[in-house]
């Protein structure tokens, strides 16, 4: 599949709550939002062969926070940038692990270092921090020591 | 039988670092595992909130120093992406020849930790001196000989020092005949092939949705590489093949690293052949556009990944490393599972761990 066929068949399956942003050779960027991610997730993994997660990770944008994928596909060699905005008072988001195993640390990470929660993540726990850490460190209101 | 948990490490010849690895066993048998990483945990990323673009560069070499060219490789094509430097046509094939020199001394650091993992000292002793010969050549390009700090955002620091070539090529020629000489020892011997055949089975699928890559994905006979798969530098105008093993265990991830060492010797003869002239390194603006970037590489234990977010300032608003053993490691227990506690260095050392790309 080139990557004009991926971007339509997610426009046909997600009418609405997800926006293209860009398309390069091998790389796709794209918005979406909270409620749709593990549909457009299960949609990516069984229709379009998005085999392999490479990467999960949370932004703190000050105002927000953002969760970002990068799936890629090993058939159709092509690299899918998802960005999904969540409320800062609500940092939470359904998790991705139940179909990818690989997603399983990345989101303890981001968890472990932003706050954010991941619904139905096997084990949400903090994975680099003590387990009685009181904070999250990456977040931008996190000071080091002499700012 | 009663079961119970047992903790390897944070400090145990197994670990090849620090970290813990605690396995439930029933007997001798293990039924379950955990790994527990985080004692190395530097706050990578939040440190280089703090720092210019270019003043990051020795810092990602200490992400590994096993392939710390590799590192800094891949957090300069993530700049580049990001400010849109176009890098001249000489400093990607200096890249490339650095890049696999760097490939060859980490596989041959792997080989020799794995030959010590299994009671093989010799193969520890002949790995660790082959190794020098790359690492010389290393410091020869860039004066230092495990942190580079070569790599430029738009190119590399200087051009290759006279006679390099001619160096480099006499090392690969010996290198060559030296892996043959490795086969014999390590294939020759009926305990290494026990100890690995048949051993850590991690079946294809498994690999591919626990997002393990690597040589430890292409031990599990998947020909996937990012080298070809999504080209950087110059690679597709190179002619080579992906390494892969059919066989699943830690004799097929073995196999895979052997192959790629020859591979990266052929890839470097090549590079040689077609190597332009031409400048090194091209300016590059100080302040990154308001936007984001990411680039991945094949680093020598697999995908690297470098997410950015530019703010219009000198420094990055945010900067996310993926770690292939990070990954590879959340992985482990399936591959421990069912085997004997005494398999589990041969099972830890086939994938090759680095700590500190993995706590980063």
């Amino acid at each position: 599949m080139t990557e004009e066929a991926i971007v339509d068949a997610v426009r046909k399956a997600f009418p609405e709550g997800v926006t293209i942003g860009g398309v390069a050779p091998r790389r796709i960027f794209a918005r979406a939002d909270r409620a749709i991610i593990y549909k457009l997730c299960e949609f990516l993994k069984n229709q379009l062969k998005f085999d392999h997660v490479s990467c999960v990770t949370g932004v703190d944008r000050i105002d927000r926070f953002q969760v970002v994928y990068h799936l890629s596909s090993y058939e159709n060699r092509c690299v899918l940038e998802i960005t999904v905005d969540i409320p800062r008072d609500d940092p939470e988001i359904d998790s991705i692990s139940p179909l990818w195993g690989g997603a399983n640390w990345h989101e303890r990470e981001t968890y472990d270092m932003f706050g954010i929660r991941f619904k139905n993540h096997p084990r949400l726990e903090r994975i680099f921090l003590p387990e009685d850490t009181q904070f999250f460190p990456f977040r931008k209101d996190f000071k080091l020591g002499r700012q | 039988m009663a079961e119970m948990w047992i903790n390897m490490g944070p400090q145990h010849p197994m670990t090849h670092g620090l970290w813990n690895l605690r396995v439930k066993v029933d007997g001798e048998t293990i039924v379950d595992a955990e790994p527990v990483v985080g004692y190395l945990h530097r706050g990578w990323e939040k440190l280089v909130e703090n720092r210019m673009y270019p003043q990051i560069i020795p810092l990602s070499d200490r992400l590994c120093y096993g392939a710390s060219m590799s590192w800094s490789h891949l957090y300069c094509l993530t700049i580049e992406e990001l400010m849109d430097v176009e890098v001249p046509e000489r400093a990607e094939y200096i890249r490339v020849i650095v890049l696999e020199l760097q490939r060859i001394a980490s596989h041959l650091m792997w080989l020799a930790a794995y030959g010590t993992d299994l009671g093989l000292l010799t193969g520890f002793v002949y790995a660790m001196r082959e190794r020098e010969l790359f690492l010389d050549l290393l410091q020869s390009v860039s004066g230092a000989r495990m942190t580079y700090n070569y790599m430029r955002i738009g190119g590399v620091r200087n051009d290759l020092p006279p006679n390099f070539e001619r160096d480099c090529l006499r090392t690969l020629d010996y290198f060559e005949k030296k892996l043959d000489e490795y086969e014999q020892i390590y294939d020759g011997s009926d305990i290494f092939l026990m100890r690995t055949q048949d051993i850590g089975y991690l079946k294809p699928a498994d690999a591919i949705n626990l997002g393990v890559t690597g040589p430890t994905l292409r031990g599990s006979g998947v020909k996937i590489d990012i080298r070809k798969h999504d080209p950087y530098s110059v690679y597709d105008e190179l002619d080579w093949d992906i390494c892969t093993h059919p066989d699943c265990d830690c004799y097929a991830r073995y196999r895979v690293r052997m192959d790629e060492m020859r591979m990266s010797c052929h890839i470097i003869r090549e590079a040689f052949k077609k190597m332009p002239d031409g400048p090194v390194r091209v300016k590059v603006p100080r302040n990154a556009p308001k936007r984001t970037a990411f680039a991945r590489v094949e680093d020598p234990r697999g995908e690297g990944l470098m997410y950015v977010i530019g703010d219009g300032t000198d420094r990055p608003f945010r900067l996310k490393v993926r770690s292939p053993i990070f990954v590879t490691v959340s992985a482990v227990p399936i591959m421990l599972k069912g085997y004997k506690v005494a398999d589990v260095p041969a099972i830890m050392g086939s994938v090759d761990m680095c700590l500190g790309e993995t706590d980063r």
